[in-house]
């Protein structure tokens, strides 16, 4: 049996993460590798990073970054943020990523999941979607809509029906973000993960609202969710990875708890 | 020296970095000559049965890695390179290497867990292995520990003489098979942590010799 993943996500700007990130020691870290390495030893199941580079031309610093990383963990990980062509993504892998995502350039131009998937095999190209609760309209009968530049423009589009049409192009995997969530520590987004979930055959990563192990837990058993994102219940150290995984394993949620 | 065999089946940059970082050096090669003089060989894979196939057979690699194993020399398979050694592959019908007798066959669907829920296939995330049987390149790995998988597709073994562990999705497939100087995993080694290197680690320092 599957175990359900837990997986920190790391924002990263010119080589650097961006918040002030805090373990027990009270010790800021703003190296990616660094804190790559120290959630592998804590028991990531996986990690992601998004580069948060605005300039085009840094963003050799992130394929460096990626390099190092791949040297250090030996576990999954994803990089998105900035993927726009199919040249973008073999930068990444070949760099020594897992998988890449692709959010807003997917949006614009779906055709980029097919040509990753038939470049890179479906299993490297995971689908970021960034979700907004509308009212339900004929456009959006499920009342989620498909949102880009951090929730500012809404794109007209079901976000079921762009998860199904992701899965079809060939995405291997989906990171559903809720901007309703993101950032209340109020927990997941449990009807649309739910909803998705059980629409997709490809699995589903939850994000956006993570405070409490309680949240994850909710997630990954009503929400059907294969994977739980987390980011400042671990950055801050309010919580380890380990503590999460008692408290799943403690509910009965399936963990990896040996590493 | 590892020698990694090349046959354009996906990216093997995390074998390279998983292997050197355990301390032993490896080469990438599609070169028959480096293959067959090889100390021990590692074939890899991420893709389809169907275009693998079809690379080996046009480059004639195929037919090195028979002779590479009929030397007795340590050969490891990992995730599409585990499938490719069997018979054939129901993935485009095709005819594989057939190092191992049996197939490989498509996960059924729908699929469902012991208590009715319906599984998702691809099989990807972390997964436990029950050994049916010791070997030496599993030395250390208990029954708690997990692997990364990513596939669509399992081998069936035809004989339990060759099945080494077994993972449950649904069904039970076989994740581990084994045939003399051969071990092979569905899963990969070199992205499921500390269990995946100590399972290269023990290749890397294998005999070839089986455990009985």
């Amino acid at each position: 049996m599957l175990s359900k993943r837990i997986i920190p996500c790391l924002d990263v700007r010119e080589g650097k993460t961006t918040k002030g990130i805090k373990f027990k020691e009270n010790v800021d870290i703003g190296d990616p590798v660094d804190m790559a390495k120290h959630y592998y030893d804590a028991g990531a199941d996986e990690i992601v990073f998004y580069d948060i580079t605005a300039s085009h031309e840094k963003r050799n610093i992130m394929i460096d970054v990626v390099r190092r990383v791949a040297e250090t963990i030996f576990i999954p990980f994803s990089v998105g943020g900035g993927i726009r062509t199919v040249e973008d993504m073999r930068e990444v892998l070949l760099a020594g990523a897992e998988k890449i995502s692709v959010n807003s350039a997917a949006v614009k131009n779906p055709q980029i999941i097919a040509e990753g998937a038939r470049a890179f095999g479906s299993q490297c190209i995971v689908l970021g979607m960034d979700v907004k609760q509308v009212e339900k309209t004929e456009g959006i009968p499920t009342g989620y809509e498909i949102v880009i530049n951090g929730g500012r423009t809404h794109m007209g589009i079901d976000a079921l029906a762009w998860a199904l049409k992701a899965q079809e192009l060939g995405a291997g995997e989906i990171c559903l973000n809720s901007i309703d969530a993101d950032g209340t520590k109020e927990g997941y987004e449990m009807t649309l993960t739910r909803m998705i979930s059980e629409h997709v055959s490809i699995p589903v990563i939850a994000s956006g609202g993570a405070g409490t192990p309680e949240h994850i837990c909710d997630v990954l058993t009503e929400g059907k969710a294969d994977a739980g994102l987390i980011a400042s219940m671990v950055h801050y150290g309010t919580y380890t990875i380990k503590a999460i995984k008692d408290f799943l394993h403690e509910r009965g949620v399936k963990m990896r708890n040996v590493w | 020296m590892i020698t990694i065999i090349d046959y354009k089946a996906g990216n093997l940059t995390s074998v390279v970095r998983a292997v050197n970082h355990l301390g032993f050096e490896c080469r990438v090669t599609r070169n028959v000559e480096d293959i067959l003089s090889a100390e021990r060989v590692i074939f890899p894979g991420v893709g389809s049965a169907g275009q693998a196939m079809e690379d080996l057979e046009n480059t004639g690699l195929g037919q090195t890695i028979k002779e590479f194993y009929a030397s007795g020399r340590p050969f490891l398979g990992i995730c599409l390179g585990t499938q490719i050694i069997l018979e054939k592959s129901e993935e485009f019908n095709t005819t594989c290497l057939g190092l191992v007798r049996g197939e490989v066959k498509r996960f059924p669907e729908p699929l469902l867990s012991d208590t009715g829920e319906r599984l998702k296939v691809p099989h990807m995330g972390w997964n436990r292995v029950g050994l049916k049987k010791p070997h030496p390149v599993l030395k250390g790995i208990t029954p708690e520990s997990e692997f990364y998988f990513v596939h669509s597709y399992y081998p069936a073994p035809a004989s339990d003489d060759n099945v080494i562990g077994t993972t449950a999705h649904g069904i039970s497939f076989t994740s581990i098979l084994g045939r003399d100087n051969m071990i092979a995993a569905q899963f990969h080694p070199e992205k499921s942590g500390r269990p995946g290197l100590a399972i290269l680690k023990n290749f890397c320092l294998w005999d070839g010799k089986d455990a009985e």
